[in-house]
């Protein structure tokens, strides 16, 4: 099939950055979209030109690294799903497509497609943990957790940190990935000791590095492809408003 | 040893906000938004049933309106159940708008560069953030015609304070149907306000599971409903004439 | 025994591992090893490059320890590195199933499953520390897989007797790396750990037969830089991406290590690669990858191909007797549930055959119908879904009314470079961990093993072993003028501007499509002779021409992702000859490795243990490479043939 791509291509961080018009012909729709981009990138080298940009890695949806924005829409339209598992059938012949960076302040872009998240390692950094130095744990089968809430800590889990909740929100806030983490380790006994400390820590580097509050909009959840529901950010708010009454 | 390299993942000291308050924080911020905004829920539902009493008649209306006034008395100086409540009201305003400035700066900046392809919103309350901002922008454009027209009377005919009565009739009069009309509209903001708001609330306070958060969006449709419905009865009602 | 392409040098001396009993060796191990003293821990610095369950595991625990670490991956986050993708899960010998298992049971199927070309010693400890991993993995919070009384699942895996496979869903890679990483964020937290992402090691620095440090690219600006420290980790993963199309994925490669066999570190068993049966096929020529479907599947779907040849039909039109399923005729024992280099093997025979289904042939189907039948629909999706999910994701077809199509992939790789009982490679100082490392898989790797070696490496040997290094430490302060240290960087800098000044007009990509399609057809799931000499002249050819033609944009000050491909397909070249070599001189079938002349007669791999029962460590040399043989001992587990009928 035949498309029309408009890229967002900036060369730098420093640089202004634009929309960009492509044709491209004969991609084929067992393709996946990141190998559609594979073969527009040949065509731009084989012309001289730098190809375009984009962060990815396992390309099975789990590694979380791939990040654009396609139609406005984080990871396209397809639910529950990385752009690097959308597939070009869901697209036909003559249609065009607007590709974009992820967009919020927390993440700069550093090139075309390609932002810096390191702001959710920061948040991870500032609590989203739990302290077992190695050599310290006692047998596994002392703490039983009911199946119930290991599922539920499974849930939160799942998140792979890819950031589409951010670029999403009309907020740029980082709620759904930080109440994905929180989650997964306040519903877990071993979770408890630092339970208060870990919630208070993510929220104030949370907002240190620029992310906005959250409105409740449920953009997030709605983009989130491993299906991370508003209800971590229920028990986010929870959990720091507890936090936040004994702190005072 | 040798590196100059800067870690990449260490967080930038300069942008921490020192000292650092949890209740400074978007979560915290958000709370008292919630907080103010549930006391003012909880007048706006005493107030929409208090305006009931206009169907039992002008004594009964100024009789109840004059019973707010001199609550407690004579241990209550007058009027005094009505001050707490317009501190309260206008503290929550102020908290309200406060914590709502200070969370769309920091909104703005952790969004400062839009989608070149606008997309439709398809979260669970699409479109909440514009409905929220602009119909909170009518609502308090509403409330300020309303004080002056209901409160001051200084839009209104009947100068009588005692006579509240009176005055509802006079704002909702047939001839003047464009303040019945401004009114509708602003009820109608009221409620998309209060639909999401209510929930909303919860969500930042209470924080429920799927299944509460569920029942609770519902709960916020029926209230904002029933509030919207109930304020409204009394302007349609003086306007086509069912009270007069 | 074949001595072209190589010259044979002295054996392996000694890989260190104690004496006595083996169920003692690591205790002694332990013991013996000297210690630093934790108040001069801190000035000592550690390099470990990589961020997987190998390297994040061994970066917190060093921090934890108060080495002063400094740590890199080429990802923008530690916690993407590739070990996030296994799916399966994590074995240990915890006997909860009350089953048999045992910490000897896990070490003989180990040994067993390697096809005993790995050495007893190394599979012991993996087997004994393998407890210690869940009990801290669940520390940290990992949400293993429970049941309704609250206590950890386990399931059987990889055709195992006994049910000691822990995981989390088909996430189990995930959650074991985020427990890793957190814990590393934690370190960096506390200040030990120096994290750096999205920065590249390229080359080793070695001072006076010393690793002491690492040239990196910084991916954002370009930026060249040294960090010098008093030893080095690789733990930079497998290097199955030599294949261009494997379940890998796009980063993993082979630059770190190899990087350092040039620098006279040995290269272990290069040819051992482990072919995973059930992958997706590919679907054309624009294909990146290839994707894995859990290997549970087999449990319940069985395999087959349709009798005559180039039978296009829809599945569902060709009768019973008209499909062979030819995994229960060949193994009426094992049936579809045989390891995983003889169910590749036996897709590979039946599609060259002509018996393959979908694109270009190269695809079986796996079908549910008779699960569905027996179990009825919810229950297979209950077991299921989210893998049929994810093949209709790829493949636009609906498993529950049409089988899968699979095809054997790239999935592992078993080589790598050489390490003693310590981790530690022939150069002084540089350790190497996880997959990077050929040590305890032998021939083949059994699933659910590969996590565990990475979290025994990373967590419980390396910063047991490598304090009796350190105790020597700190060495003499070195500077960035050091002329080792000016040299490494020179040819840092010389390759990148050779790739980007040449005037060529291929792009990277083509010329690592090519190199793939010569190692998947002569090194790939069967090895000849014949096909292994021919792939050595055309990687050469391949090669010269690369340095002809490669064309790579852009500049070196800037985030580069050509630039990058460009200097890891480079030392794909390089190692895939090697591997061609290997194999080559390799003349028996054994795991991964199936030479067409060493096969019995119903055509399964014949082991040549009077010649071959010895690990090929290869020495770099600018002609030709070295071979150092260390002989493989087993004094409890006795080598047998395998058989699976
Ligand atoms: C699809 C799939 C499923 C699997 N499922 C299972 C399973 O169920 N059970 C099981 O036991 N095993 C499984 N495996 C195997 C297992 O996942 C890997 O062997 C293991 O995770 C490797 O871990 P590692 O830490 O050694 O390397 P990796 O996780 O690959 O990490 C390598 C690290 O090195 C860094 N790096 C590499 N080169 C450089 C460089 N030059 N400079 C800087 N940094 C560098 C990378 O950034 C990365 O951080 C699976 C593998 C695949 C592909
Ligand atoms: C005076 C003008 C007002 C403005 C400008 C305003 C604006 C807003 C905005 C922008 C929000 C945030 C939306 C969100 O977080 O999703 C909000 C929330 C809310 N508002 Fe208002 N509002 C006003 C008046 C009111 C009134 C009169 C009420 C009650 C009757 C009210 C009740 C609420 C509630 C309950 C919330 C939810 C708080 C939360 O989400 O946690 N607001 N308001
Ligand atoms: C359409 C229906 C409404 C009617 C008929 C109505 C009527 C009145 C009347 C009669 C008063 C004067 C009471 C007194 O001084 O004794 C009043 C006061 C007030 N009303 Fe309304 N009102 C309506 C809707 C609203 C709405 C929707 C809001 C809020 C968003 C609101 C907020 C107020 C406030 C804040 C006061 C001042 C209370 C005080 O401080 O005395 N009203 N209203
Ligand atoms: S919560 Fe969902 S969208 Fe956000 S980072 Fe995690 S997986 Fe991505
Ligand atoms: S979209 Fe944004 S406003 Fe909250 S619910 Fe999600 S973080
Ligand atoms: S590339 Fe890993 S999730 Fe898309």
């Amino acid at each position: 099939m035949k498309l029309s791509l408009r890229i967002w291509r900036q060369p730098d961080a420093d640089t202004k950055g634009q929309m960009v018009p492509y044709e491209i012909e004969g991609v084929s729709e067992d393709a996946s979209f990141l190998e559609m981009l594979d073969v527009l990138n040949e065509h731009l080298i084989a012309e001289g030109k730098d190809p375009v940009a984009f962060d990815h890695d396992c390309r099975e949806g789990i590694c979380g690294a791939c990040s654009l924005v396609i139609d406005g829409q984080p990871h396209g339209p397809q639910a529950a799903t990385t752009t690097c598992q959308l597939h070009m059938r869901r697209y036909k012949d003559g249609d065009s497509i607007d590709i974009e960076p992820w967009r919020a302040g927390a993440f700069p872009v550093i090139k075309d497609l390609v932002v810096d998240r390191s702001a959710f390692d920061r948040i991870i950094q500032a609590g989203g943990y739990i302290s077992a130095p190695t050599g310290t744990a006692p047998e596994a089968h002392s703490v039983p957790i009911p199946k119930q809430d290991a599922d539920a800590a499974f849930n939160a889990a799942a998140c792979i940190g890819c950031g589409a909740c951010v670029a999403a929100c009309p907020n740029g806030s980082g709620m759904l990935f930080m109440g994905a983490k929180v989650s997964h380790l306040s519903l877990m006994p071993q979770g408890q000791p630092e339970r208060r400390t870990r919630v208070l820590g993510m929220v104030a580097e949370h907002d240190a590095s620029g992310f906005g509050g959250c409105t409740n909009q449920g953009e997030c959840a709605a983009a989130c492809p491993k299906e991370i529901g508003l209800d971590v950010i229920g028990k986010l708010n929870r959990d720091f408003r507890k936090a936040a009454v004994r702190a005072a | 040893m040798s590196t100059d390299l800067q870690s990449r993942t260490a967080a930038p000291k300069a942008a921490r906000p020192a000292p650092w308050k949890p209740w400074r924080s978007n979560i915290g911020l958000k709370i008292a938004m919630a907080v103010s905004g549930v006391l003012m829920v909880l007048f706006i539902i005493a107030h929409m049933a208090g305006n009931l009493h206009v169907f039992e008649g002008r004594e009964e209306m100024n009789a109840y309106a004059a019973g707010l006034r001199s609550f407690g008395a004579p241990l209550l100086p007058h009027e005094s159940l009505l001050w707490v409540m317009r501190i309260g009201l206008v503290a929550s305003i102020a908290v309200h708008i406060g914590a709502l400035i200070a969370l769309s700066r920091r909104a703005h900046h952790a969004r400062p560069v839009r989608y070149a392809h606008r997309h439709k919103a398809k979260g669970e309350s699409p479109n909440a953030y514009g409905i929220m901002r602009f119909g909170g922008i009518v609502i308090f454009l509403f409330v300020i015609w309303h004080l002056l027209d209901l409160t001051w009377r200084t839009v209104n005919p009947v100068k009588d304070a005692h006579d509240a009565y009176g005055a509802v009739m006079a704002t909702f009069d047939p001839d003047r149907w464009p303040v019945t009309v401004f009114y509708l509209l602003a009820l109608t903001a009221l409620g998309l306000h209060l639909r999401h708001g209510i929930w909303s609330a919860v969500q930042t306070i209470a924080g429920p599971n799927t299944k509460w958060r569920k029942r609770t969006q519902a709960i916020a449709l029926a209230v904002a409903v029933l509030i919207v419905a109930g304020f409204a009865i009394v302007p349609l009602a003086v306007t086509f004439g069912v009270v007069s | 025994m074949s001595t072209d392409f190589y010259r044979e040098g002295a054996p392996v001396a000694d890989a260190k591992a104690p004496e006595g009993p083996i169920s003692e060796r690591w205790e002694q191990r332990r013991f013996s090893g000297r210690l630093v003293n934790p108040a001069n821990r801190r000035k000592l610095r550690v390099i470990v490059v990589g961020t997987g369950l190998a390297g994040a595991s061994a970066a917190a625990t060093l921090g934890e320890l108060g080495y002063r670490v400094a740590n890199y991956c080429f990802q923008d986050s530690a916690r993407r590195a590739h070990s996030i993708a296994a799916q399966g899960g994590i074995n240990a010998a915890k006997n909860y199933r009350n089953d048999g298992d045992s910490v000897h049971r896990l070490f003989y199927d180990t040994v067993k499953g390697g096809d005993f070309r790995s050495r007893e010693s190394n599979v012991h400890r993996l087997a004994e520390i393998s407890t210690e991993i869940i009990d801290q993995c669940v520390a940290q919070g990992v949400p293993f897989a429970r049941e309704y009384g609250g206590l950890l699942d386990n399931r059987s895996f990889g055709g195992a007797q006994v049910s000691r496979t822990f995981y989390a869903r088909g996430q189990t890679g995930q959650q074991l790396l985020l427990g890793a990483y957190q814990a590393l964020q934690r370190q960096v937290a506390a200040g030990t750990v120096d994290l750096h992402t999205r920065h590249e090691m390229l080359e080793l620095v070695i001072v006076e037969g010393k690793a002491r440090g690492i040239i990196v690219r910084d991916l954002v600006t370009g930026e060249i830089s040294t960090e010098l420290a008093d030893a080095v980790v690789l733990a930079t993963g497998g290097y199955g991406n030599v294949f261009f199309l494997s379940t890998n994925a796009k980063g993993c490669n082979v630059t770190a290590s190899w990087r350092a066999h040039r620098k006279g570190a040995y290269f272990a068993n290069p040819c051992y690669t482990q072919i995973h049966p059930t992958c997706i096929p590919q679907s054309g020529d624009h294909q990146s990858k290839l994707t894995l479907m859990s290997e549970s599947l087999r449990n319940d779907g069985r395999v087959w191909v349709p009798k005559a040849r180039g039978d296009d039909r829809h599945p569902a039109d060709i009768p019973e007797s008209e499909r062979d399923y030819y995994l229960e005729r060949r193994y009426p024992a094992f049936g579809n549930l045989v390891p995983r280099d003889i169910a590749s093997r036996a897709a590979k025979v039946v599609c060259d055959e002509g018996h393959g289904v979908g694109p270009g042939g190269l695809g079986v189907y796996l079908d549910f119908a008779d699960a569905i039948k027996r179990l009825g629909k919810k229950a297979v999706e209950a077991k299921y879904g989210n893998l049929f999910d994810m093949y209709d994701r790829i493949t636009g077809e609906n498993p529950y009314e049409r089988p899968m199509r699979i095809y054997p992939a790239v999935h592992y790789t078993m080589g790598g470079l050489w390490v003693d009982y310590d981790l530690s490679s022939n150069i002084p100082g540089l350790f190497v961990t996880g997959e990077a490392n050929f040590s305890d898989h032998g021939a083949n790797r059994l699933g659910a093993s590969a996590l565990m070696q990475g979290l025994s490496d990373g967590y419980f040997v390396l910063p047991n072993t490598i304090s009796d290094y350190l105790a020597d430490g700190p060495f003499e302060a070195l500077s960035e003028d050091h002329e080792a240290v000016v040299a490494a960087r020179k040819e840092v800098d010389d390759r990148i501007a050779f790739f980007l000044g040449n005037d060529g007009d291929r792009t990277v990509d083509s010329f690592h499509r090519e190199l793939g399609k010569i190692m998947w057809e002569y090194c790939g799931m069967e090895r000849s002779d014949e096909g292994l000499r021919k792939a050595i002249g055309l990687i050469r050819d391949l090669k010269d021409e690369f340095y002809k033609r490669v064309k790579v944009t852009g500049k070196a000050e800037e985030l580069n992702q050509q630039l990058e491909k460009a200097g890891r397909v480079a030392d794909f070249f390089e190692l895939g000859e090697l591997m061609c070599i290997d194999a080559l001189h390799r003349t028996e079938s054994c795991g991964g490795h199936f030479r067409a002349e060493s096969q019995t007669e119903e055509g399964e791999a014949k082991r040549d243990d009077e010649h071959f029962s010895y690990v090929a460590a290869w020495e770099f040399g600018v002609d030709e490479p070295v071979l150092h043989k260390e002989a493989l001992e087993f004094e409890y587990v006795h080598p047998t043939q395998r058989s699976y009928k």
